[in-house]
């Protein structure tokens, strides 16, 4: 089951460039959230603050609070590694690791967290895959393809497989489909519904029919900032800021 | 498990870190110590007497290296005479002539020359030069070290004539420049400080060689200008003295260590600040 | 980037005179235009000519050394056969030549190098590329490719007076003590020996092993180490699995290569092995290696025997070391054109 997030007062820089200004949202749980807006607002940025991967750039900077169901992920005691494994994430480019196998993909996070039993692992692959909807294509040569030797949208639904395997609360993704061809992008977004049900999804995407297919709820930034976050119906039919109106209508971005 | 597992993996990063954080620092040691001793036991014995004398009788304390200075001088001077035409042309034709197959050919030998060890570089020479002549000389060793050269320079010149942006060699040919002389003034000039880098390079790199001498230019215990005979070489004589019994001799191994690692520290730097400065200079 | 060069020179050529002569063109110049083609023809062509001899002798170079090497070694080829590397006596006084010492010499030497050094060069490779502060990323960088500048009759010199010592009076008694029992650590502690050659060849390729190390980890694309540490990784986790393993092939390439080098030293392994021809199973026993044997003997090669033996000793060394540098070189090539296609996937 997913939870919820709860971000205070979020801010992050990369060096002296202030990307992200005091975002303050709450992303319900076990539904999906898109973030919308123009290239350069800070969208990936932020969420790459929610899951911790923004501290890995040199020089870079985050204050305020992230919590996520119970735990405060830049708390004192929190480990960004602990975190990484609870909040999925997947990127714009599929990234597989190409020296392992399919099978090895899904698994190299539940190895890294101690899983040795044969047992365990298939079943987890299995189900990962399944959830991932590419069991099916690719359950006969599980161990013998590599990773990156799939298609493009067969290579994001084998990150996502890998990242759902390690059983997280929340799933990231960014630009998940933006690489893909739209037969591809149409699987991933089924996907995405699927998934709902169990995990809570945050969606960065820069294609507004795509947020309305998908999410429930839409957050609209501009140069860093969060302009407005409502559902995702009124945000597309009647929304409350005249920027969000311009950037809907294709004013600018 | 997973609580557990997380301490053992979390020591495990750390240990590791520290691991290759001590690895830097016990490569670090040899370096230190190495630069250090040759301060410590070279410099007492660098004067003028060194630098101005040749070596004494074997017995005597005192005298210096200058032969050895000045004969390695006059070696490098041939190989660089063999080795710089050779290996800035081979660099020119692999980057603005070769053809696919053979260019690769070329720079496959090419990268075999490089990887031959520096002594077989040596009977080569002995056999070529030593034996058609019938006596040692300092051109059988410039022969040596020149060959040694080739690789190094042709390489880096290739790589920085290809560095090179087309459009400057299109504009030339537009303004009707032949190619022969888009080649050497514009090209060529472009990538001349990189070229001139890989030249010094390869100077340090065959300044310290020891073993390419020995059975070539043989060494020398006194003054020598000519070409055809054995001559003294600084490496050489280091490796002789510090081989030997006296003292004395040990002595001043250092001193002329020292003398050849502060040349090559010096060729180096001016490397390093002629590829900062302008190895680009006139592209785009 | 290996363009026919005479066809834009042609091209460029037809260009203006398409347009046609412009009203304020006399026609005269057209002609003159022509001559100069003409004559830069010529001047292209041995220029090209040059360049092209220039490249063949390099070739001429390279088949010159095998011809000089196979020749010279004949009259040994021809006394000894193939149980010339597997004769274990170097006797130049009855002239009964056999390079089995020099073989194990050369291996074992070059073997125990690589033993010290790998470990190490991977540890700075990774501590420079992952681990350090930026700040500090070039001038450890420098500071390593420092020692690659050190001639080796220096490091052979510093070898003698303070390495050897060292062992001596420290190290050797405590391998002695502790890990005798290995067999490896006994005999007479000389001090020149297979030990001290095996350190100053791991100290000497460490510059090189670290160096490609490195260019192969940094050509590991950052999505890889991003993916990695997206499932929850430690930092070490993320190196192992998101960087080693997928530039292994190229850091295979680089220890092969520092194998390479420390199969061809000559000078400093000469000054501290203890040029002795025997095979002896501690390493603390003086050795000869190959190139040691060469370094030592050709010069006072008494009979055309002997000088033919060494010779012949040279073409194994050449052989040995032209076999290690082409495998050396695939498993290079093959990351560096591998990752072009990876990253792109």
């Amino acid at each position: 089951m997913g939870v919820g997030i709860q971000v205070n007062q979020l801010n992050a820089w990369f060096g002296a460039t202030h990307a992200v200004h005091d975002i303050q949202i709450d992303i319900t749980a076990n539904h999906a959230t898109a973030i919308i807006g123009p290239s350069g607002c800070g969208k990936s940025t932020f969420v790459r603050c929610l899951n911790r991967m923004h501290e890995t750039i040199p020089n870079a900077r985050v204050e305020g609070t992230v919590k996520i169901g119970d735990t405060h992920v830049y708390g004192n005691g929190t480990s960004a590694v602990e975190i990484r494994r609870r909040v999925g994430m997947v990127f714009q480019k599929p990234n597989p690791f190409p020296t392992m196998s399919v099978y090895d993909n899904v698994a190299a996070g539940l190895k890294l967290n101690g899983y040795r039993s044969h047992r365990d692992l298939d079943e987890i692959v299995e189900r990962s895959l399944r959830q991932a909807a590419l069991w099916d294509e690719v359950k006969d040569l599980l161990k013998k393809k590599s990773g990156a030797s799939l298609s493009g949208g067969q290579q994001q639904r084998l990150c996502i497989a890998r990242a759902l395997a390690v059983e997280p609360e929340v799933m990231l993704m960014d630009e998940p489909a933006s690489a893909l061809d739209p037969i591809s992008t149409s699987k991933i977004e089924d996907l995405i519904f699927e998934l709902k049900q169990n995990y809570t999804i945050v969606i960065v995407t820069h294609n507004m029919q795509q947020a309305a297919r998908v999410a429930e709820f839409t957050a609209f930034f501009l140069s860093g900032k969060l302009v407005e976050f409502d559902k995702t119906e009124k945000i597309f039919t009647n929304p409350g800021d005249k920027r969000t109106e311009d950037y809907i209508t294709g004013r600018f971005g | 498990m997973m609580q557990s597992k997380f301490w053992w993996r979390s020591l495990q990063d750390k240990v590791m870190v520290g691991l290759a954080a001590g690895a830097t620092l016990m490569v670090l040691v040899p370096l230190v110590a190495i630069f250090g001793y040759l301060v410590y036991k070279g410099i007492g014995s660098l004067n003028w007497n060194f630098l101005t004398q040749i070596p004494k009788p074997v017995g005597e304390t005192g005298g210096g290296m200058a032969n050895a200075i000045v004969g390695s001088g006059m070696i490098l001077l041939i190989a660089s005479l063999i080795g710089v035409p050779m290996g800035i042309g081979t660099g020119i034709y692999l980057a603005e002539f070769g053809k696919k197959r053979f260019g690769y050919l070329i720079r496959f030998t090419a990268d075999v020359l490089n990887g031959v060890p520096s002594i077989v570089i040596g009977i080569v020479a002995w056999s070529l030069v030593v034996v058609y002549q019938k006596h040692f000389s300092a051109l059988a060793g410039g022969v040596a070290l020149g060959i040694m050269m080739v690789p190094i320079i042709s390489r880096s010149t290739e790589e920085m004539l290809l560095m090179v942006p087309q459009s400057l060699r299109e504009a030339a040919w537009g303004l009707g420049i032949p190619q022969w002389r888009t080649t050497l003034s514009i090209t060529l000039r472009t990538a001349s400080s990189g070229v001139i880098t890989a030249v010094m390079l390869s100077f340090a790199r065959v300044a310290g060689e020891t073993a390419p001498l020995l059975f070539t230019t043989l060494g020398n215990k006194f003054w020598n200008f000519n070409m055809n005979q054995e001559t003294a070489a600084l490496p050489l004589q280091i490796y002789v003295y510090a081989q030997s019994p006296y003292d004395d001799w040990h002595r001043q191994a250092w001193a002329g260590a020292l003398i050849l690692i502060i040349l090559i520290v010096i060729s180096m730097s001016l490397v390093r600040m002629a590829a900062s400065r302008g190895v680009f200079k006139g592209g785009n | 980037m290996l363009k026919q060069m005479n066809g834009p020179l042609l091209k460029t050529k037809a260009q203006p005179n398409s347009a046609g002569p412009s009203p304020e063109e006399p026609a005269a110049l057209v002609p003159r235009r022509k001559f100069e083609h003409k004559s830069s023809r010529f001047a292209d062509a041995t220029f090209r000519y040059l360049m092209l001899a220039c490249a063949l002798s390099v070739l001429a170079i390279v088949v010159l050394i095998v011809r000089e090497l196979i020749l010279s070694s004949a009259l040994a080829r021809h006394a000894f056969g193939f149980k010339f590397f597997v004769t274990q006596v170097w006797d130049p006084v009855s002239g009964d030549f056999g390079a089995l010492p020099f073989i194990y010499g050369t291996l074992v030497s070059s073997l125990l190098a690589l033993i010290l050094a790998v470990p190490l060069s991977i540890g700075v490779a990774t501590f420079t590329t992952e681990l350090c502060p930026q700040r500090l990323r070039s001038l450890l960088s420098y500071v390593v490719e420092l020692l690659a500048t050190i001639p080796s009759v220096i490091y052979g010199l510093w070898g003698m007076y303070v390495l050897v010592p060292f062992l001596r009076q420290y190290v050797q008694p405590f391998l002695a003590k502790y890990f005798g029992w290995t067999g490896l650590f006994g005999g007479y502690q000389f001090g020149y020996s297979m030990l001290a050659a095996g350190i100053i060849l791991a100290i000497m390729i460490i510059p090189i092993v670290t160096s490609i190390t490195r260019e192969v980890m940094s050509a590991v694309p950052t999505a890889q180490r991003e993916g990695v540490l997206a499932i929850g990784a430690t930092r070490w986790e993320m190196i192992r699995v998101g960087v080693l393993r997928n530039a292994r092939t190229g850091i295979m390439g680089a220890i092969i290569l520092g194998l390479g080098r420390a199969l061809g030293e000559t000078i400093a392994v000469t000054m501290l092995i203890g040029n002795r021809p025997e095979i002896a199973k501690s390493l603390f026993a003086p050795g000869y290696t190959l190139a040691s044997v060469i370094a030592n003997e050709f010069s006072e090669a008494s009979d055309d025997l002997y000088l033919s033996a060494l010779v012949e000793i040279g073409l194994a060394l050449f052989l040995i070391t032209l076999l290690v540098n082409i495998v050396a070189q695939l498993m290079v090539w093959s990351i560096t054109r591998g990752s072009a296609q990876r990253a792109t996937a």
